[in-house]
């Protein structure tokens, strides 16, 4: 029998990320036909904007903001679909309730399914640079590779961050999170700046959308990828990268509190167990 | 609380708020549980029986920390359901009948794995109970079959599994049975009482409204209806209450459509106690509670008299489906969430 020392423990958390990571990965890999459609599409997408800037004639540093771009996006609608919309279904289906009654801790099960999802979503991403850069030769002049990594990692716990938090609504709410995921998913497209530097926005609308981890991410990733980029930058990296460590924190904390909160509120409204599909 | 008491519910009550289709209507209080008060001693498998909407599940959900009560206290294992979840989640599982969980792409093995690691297990212990457990309940061939090419009778074996792996020192059953042929139904049982022999010191709580069921499994039955504990006692001790009175089952020509009016009409006669009626298969079964046999003969009178044949009559030992009839007046079969609404 199960006793208190061995679940209160990093074991339980770190077995638990694991655990609920297993059907992300290998569910993916073994239905192949997702697996094309999810990197043949926003392919085709980003495909698009490229001819799009070079029936334009646009600069050619475009091209590659547009190929980091649609590499990104693979992330920003993993963690939008495959994290806090996963839970919804995972309600629907009744892997909810026995998550709860199980001494599984949620942030573990939340972070297994961000954990999961990373992986087939960095195959995706990988797929779309690796495609386009051949296609188009792409002309990366990479600066920092070091600080080009850290942007990337903190961009992603910034993003799941903000991913836990989406995952706590939908723990109390349901049908009424489902909307507000799909309302999210064309602004974002906007204001994030995936296809144009979003400093095209001007400075008090970028500001506002810094508010996305995405917006100051890629606009940092691309000014360490391509050395011209700097002309076109919001921010410097230095500060961006600042601003991201601040977002981290700030969503994983509110996240963290708010699973709580909602968790306690689903107990108390009977949310955790209704499936009104 | 009793050192030998595993569940304690005192004066619980639960009441939904439910909205009408209009957004800006005022919710309407639905009383799930009323001030329900139960025991439940260490080692014990004990029944909750009433009909769909009775309130069985929402006191298990309860006991499983997934709701919170509306008021009143309810201790498991010694924790209290509202502030100690974490240690009681620890202790518990729960299984419920009809069950889609799990990830149809991942096989039984695979899906087995996961919720044993979500409960602690390490990899080998994980491994090594997967396997007997699959050998136990018959799934050994099937171990490799992603779950979404299960039967729901292989399915919910694999859900047994997945809620006895982490051996629980409680385990909530919620109508475990439901929508399985007498096959597979016969060996979830035989599961149960296995389970429960080798291991004194653990409590089952276990919810249905299959009557047989409840009598050849549980050492106590609480009775509940329209959120209240009616009744609390071992199976034979609430048929014993019976044994003063008669039972009768009467086939009869089609009563009518008013099952209520019907029943009410047949209880005016003399000498009869309680009385129900089920339309089946274009005739309808009435189940009489008599005060002695003399009374029969007016009820197929009264029945004759509004034009109902008697097609058959069996006098029976008196049944839990009698001791439920005498204390609720209908039969279990009636969904009183239907009637509620």
């Amino acid at each position: 029998m199960y006793t208190d020392n061995r679940a209160q423990g990093l074991t339980l958390f770190w077995q638990s990320i694991w655990a609920r990571a297993y059907p992300r990965i290998f569910g993916m890999l073994r239905e192949r036909s997702w697996m094309f459609f999810d990197t043949f599409l926003p392919l085709l997408g980003t495909l698009s904007y490229v001819f799009v800037y070079r029936a334009i004639q646009a600069p050619e540093e475009y091209i590659g903001f547009v190929v980091v771009g649609g590499a990104m996006t693979a992330f920003w609608l993993n963690m939008l679909w495959s994290m806090a919309s996963q839970l919804y279904w995972d309600k629907d289906m009744g892997n909810l309730e026995l998550y709860v009654v199980s001494p599984a801790p949620l942030p573990a099960i939340l972070l297994g399914m961000a954990i999961g999802g990373l992986v087939n979503t960095t195959m995706r991403a990988t797929a779309i640079i690796v495609v386009c850069s051949l296609l188009f030769a792409v002309p990366y002049e990479p600066g920092s590779l070091i600080l080009l990594l850290m942007v990337f990692i903190v961009t992603m716990t910034a993003l799941y961050g903000m991913g836990m938090l989406f995952a706590s609504v939908f723990l109390a709410s349901g049908r009424e999170a489902w909307h507000m995921a799909n309302l999210l998913q064309e602004p974002i497209y906007l204001a994030s700046g995936f296809f144009f530097p979003v400093r095209a926005l001007g400075f008090w609308f970028a500001t506002f959308a810094s508010i996305l981890p995405l917006t100051l991410g890629l606009d940092a990733m691309r000014q360490l990828l391509f050395a011209d980029a700097v002309t076109l930058r919001f921010l410097p990296v230095e500060v961006e990268l600042g601003l991201l460590v601040v977002s981290s924190v700030v969503f994983i904390s509110t996240a963290m509190l708010a699973l709580a909160k909602l968790e306690e509120r689903g107990r108390r409204e009977g949310r955790l167990i209704e499936r009104r599909r | 609380m009793r050192d030998d008491a595993a569940i304690v519910v005192q004066d619980v009550n639960r009441i939904y708020k439910v909205r009408g289709p209009k957004r800006r209507s005022d919710p309407q209080e639905v009383t799930a549980l009323a001030d329900v008060n139960l025991d439940v001693k260490r080692g014990e498998l004990f029944g909750l029986l009433g009909p769909n909407g009775a309130g069985k599940t929402t006191l298990i959900k309860i006991l499983a920390t997934l709701l919170l009560p509306s008021s009143g206290t309810a201790l498991v294992d010694g924790f209290d359901v509202v502030k100690e979840q974490k240690a009681i989640r620890r202790r518990i599982s729960m299984v419920s009948g009809g069950e889609t969980s799990g990830y149809g792409l991942l096989t039984v093995e695979e899906n087995l794995w996961m919720f044993a690691r979500l409960y602690g297990l390490d990899n080998k212990t994980a491994k090594e109970r997967i396997d007997s457990m699959l050998k136990l309940m018959g799934l050994a061939d099937r171990r490799r079959t992603k779950i979404a090419d299960l039967s729901t009778g292989l399915r919910q074996k694999m859900n047994f599994i997945r809620g006895f792996i982490s051996d629980p020192s409680v385990v909530f059953l919620d109508e475990p049975t439901l929508g399985l042929d007498v096959g597979a139904a016969r060996d979830v049982r035989a599961f149960v009482e296995e389970w429960m022999d080798d291991r004194p010191d653990r409590t089952m709580v276990l919810t249905t409204h299959y009557m047989a069921e409840a009598d050849e499994l549980c050492d106590r039955i609480a009775i509940i209806d329209r959120g209240r504990i009616i009744a609390c006692d071992t199976p034979e001790n609430l048929k014993r209450s019976l044994k003063e009175e008669t039972v009768f089952h009467l086939k009869v020509a089609p009563l009518g459509k008013r099952p209520e009016a019907n029943e009410h009409r047949i209880e005016a006669v003399h000498g009869v106690r309680r009385v129900s009626t089920t339309e089946v298969n274009g005739h309808t079964e009435v189940t009489l509670i008599l005060e002695t046999e003399e009374a029969l003969a007016g009820v197929i009178g009264h029945l004759e008299a509004r034009g109902s044949n008697l097609l058959s009559l069996e006098k029976q030992e008196p049944s839990l489906e009698d001791v439920f009839v005498r204390m609720v007046g209908r039969s279990l079969s009636v969904d009183t969430s239907q009637r509620d609404e």
